[in-house]
């Protein structure tokens, strides 16, 4: 009896702390659907309306942002970003799992301190760099920045997975005659490509869910989507049905990538610290 | 995993290891320079792009020795003068106050709620399984979003929070109106984003620990509360552990929060050092005052990290004796 009780008040303590970790969701989906005018007379009884999702997701609003666009930038520079990562930082990866050499443990943890250092140490003196190169509010200057983000995530972790592959497949691919180069393309890519697949993916969340680089370094045409859903918060009157179906089609992407990857984001999230 | 050098996979040196144990030399002689080489050349794309990132940063210590701003065509050489000026502010140690109560604040809250849902979820039940599937949620959702869903929830006068609290006599609570309430709200957003952090892992250390020990315990008629204090949570310390210094590491450089929120007010209340350096950079152009400010955030980020890192290893270092 009394274990009956204390598993069903464990399982309540769980149904409180969900309760607390969905509500937001939850409200969002209500206010966007809230008509203009309803808006502040009522909580929860309205005419449920899409025309929030229709302002947002159409040419832009009365206030002018172009939504669809920045929703487009966030894909490029995160596609790019991850991309220029991956050609990167796999062969950086497969040297520094497989030999060791003058500098490798250096670099390593200089990359790690990439992901710790407070982002505005760099994003400062780049504001004004970009200006003088032309960098500024473009594609190439965000693709760029975001390595800080998507390069120390993505050779930690490919490091730790050519780790846990025994050499000895490849040692056998080059007595059967294999080049070093066929040996890690045909032996050892192939083996990591589950990993491959969810670090890209964590990369991507993790370069599209990015605020303080586009907020500095773009002004409109690489703008991102988390800096365009605070546009909406401006002005006397904020428009609250907007701002959250414009926060709400921002986490679609995210959301959708993070259900495939749930597997391996013990690894990813920990940099290869834990492994599950 | 241990280092090899680059001439022991290469078959015809009679060193090769090989499953088929000295096979045919059929690899075609590749000449021992460029073997050393190799591992070089890989790594070179990405020294290209680490000194692309650090050519930023050593521009920005070679701003900070100047008084180089907007409304300064002509800098003067400083030298020390901004770090001068900047320890010496009360604002630089108010900030300074600010962001290590933020730190502390959410990584505190987020390991003990953390680690209770992972306990909580560990336990297996139906309603666990279930809640366990959608248990990353905010933590996929850009910490700058759950700022603008909290923002629109905490207003005082329209927002649902201090609606679903009126029945209990509590509406009217001016959130992120009073310098207290804004501290604790832009926490709480911390909170409601990153403690699924410290509960999948906390999970995942949970699932890794052995069984034997558990059992031994529950022979011998220990409790719940000695068994989690003697046996589950120093084996799951080193879990915890990297969770927390991730967590406290992160938000000691928090932006995104509570640029949303709050833009580091009311008053300078909720002025961690990243808006500081945003502000005196970026809105009012004193860019090599702003620069200075982060130099000495990353500074003390660099040694706390070295300080944790080297801890963390220790523990790492004792549990795998343990299991030994």
């Amino acid at each position: 009896m009394r274990r009956r009780l204390l598993s069903v008040a464990a399982d309540l303590a769980l149904i409180a702390y969900f309760v607390f970790a969905l509500f937001p969701v939850v409200w969002m989906v209500v206010l966007s659907l809230k008509p203009t005018n309803e808006l502040f007379s009522t909580y929860f009884s309205f005419t449920p309306t899409l025309d929030s999702y229709r302002t947002v997701l159409g040419a832009g609003d009365d206030q002018g942002v172009p939504f669809l666009r920045f929703f487009v930038n966030s894909l490029v520079v995160s596609l790019g970003a991850v991309g220029l990562s991956l050609v990167i930082g796999l062969p950086a990866a497969y040297a520094a799992a497989r030999w060791r050499f003058r500098g490798s443990e250096n670099l390593m943890f200089t990359l790690l301190s990439f992901r710790f250092a407070p982002e505005l140490t760099v994003i400062i003196p780049l504001f004004v760099l970009y200006q003088q190169l032309g960098l500024f509010d473009t594609y190439v200057g965000m693709v760029w920045v975001l390595q800080l983000v998507t390069l120390p995530l993505i050779v930690w972790i490919m490091r730790s997975y050519f780790s846990d592959l025994s050499p000895e497949l490849e040692q056998a691919a080059l007595l059967d005659g294999y080049t070093r180069k066929q040996a890690f393309f045909k032996v050892a890519l192939p083996l990591v490509k589950p990993g491959i697949a969810a670090v890209s993916l964590l990369a991507f969340i993790f370069a599209w869910n990015n605020f303080v680089f586009p907020l500095i370094l773009t002004s409109s045409n690489a703008q991102t989507v988390t800096v365009g859903a605070l546009s909406f918060l401006g002005g006397d009157r904020p428009k609250y049905n907007l701002t959250a179906a414009a926060a709400l089609v921002s986490v679609v992407p995210p959301l959708l990538l993070a259900l495939t990857i749930q597997r391996y984001l013990v690894r990813g999230l920990s940099f290869g610290a834990v492994k599950s | 995993m241990p280092g090899r050098t680059a001439t022991a996979p290469e078959a015809g040196h009679g060193a090769a290891a090989g499953p088929e144990g000295g096979g045919k030399p059929a690899v075609r002689a590749v000449p021992a320079w460029r073997r050393s080489l190799r591992p070089y050349l890989l790594i070179v794309p990405a020294l290209l792009l680490t000194g692309g990132i650090l050519y930023p940063f050593g521009l920005g210590l070679y701003y900070t020795v100047f008084d180089f701003a907007a409304s300064k065509p002509q800098p003067d050489l400083v030298g020390i003068g901004n770090y001068r000026r900047i320890l010496t502010q009360p604002a630089f140690w108010d900030s300074a106050r600010v962001t290590v109560a933020y730190a502390v604040g959410a990584a505190a809250v987020e390991t003990v709620l953390g680690v209770a849902v992972a306990l909580l979820l560990h336990r297996s039940s139906l309603v666990g399984r279930v809640l366990e599937k959608i248990l990353i949620l905010p933590l996929m959702i850009a910490p700058v979003i759950a700022a603008i869903m909290w923002k629109l929830m905490l207003q005082p006068s329209v927002g649902v929070i201090n609606h679903l609290l009126e029945p209990f006599g509590l509406g009217g609570v001016q959130w992120t109106d009073t310098p207290t309430g804004a501290l604790l709200s832009s926490i709480a957003v911390d909170v409601w984003v990153y403690t699924p952090f410290v509960a999948i892992l906390a999970l995942a250390g949970l699932r890794s620990l052995p069984a034997s020990p558990f059992e031994a315990a529950a022979v011998d008629g220990a409790g719940w509360w000695f068994t989690f204090r003697r046996l589950t949570l120093p084996m799951l310390w080193p879990y915890v552990l990297v969770a927390v210094i991730f967590r406290f590491m992160d938000s000691l450089k928090v932006f995104d929060i509570i640029y949303a929120l709050t833009e580091g007010g009311p008053g300078d209340s909720t002025m961690v050092l990243q808006i500081r350096a945003y502000l005196e950079a970026i809105r009012f152009q004193r860019y090599s005052f702003g620069i200075s400010y982060m130099i000495v955030l990353w500074a003390v980020v660099y040694l706390v990290t070295m300080v944790l890192v080297r801890y963390l290893g220790r523990i790492q270092n004792r549990a795998a004796e343990v299991e030994r």
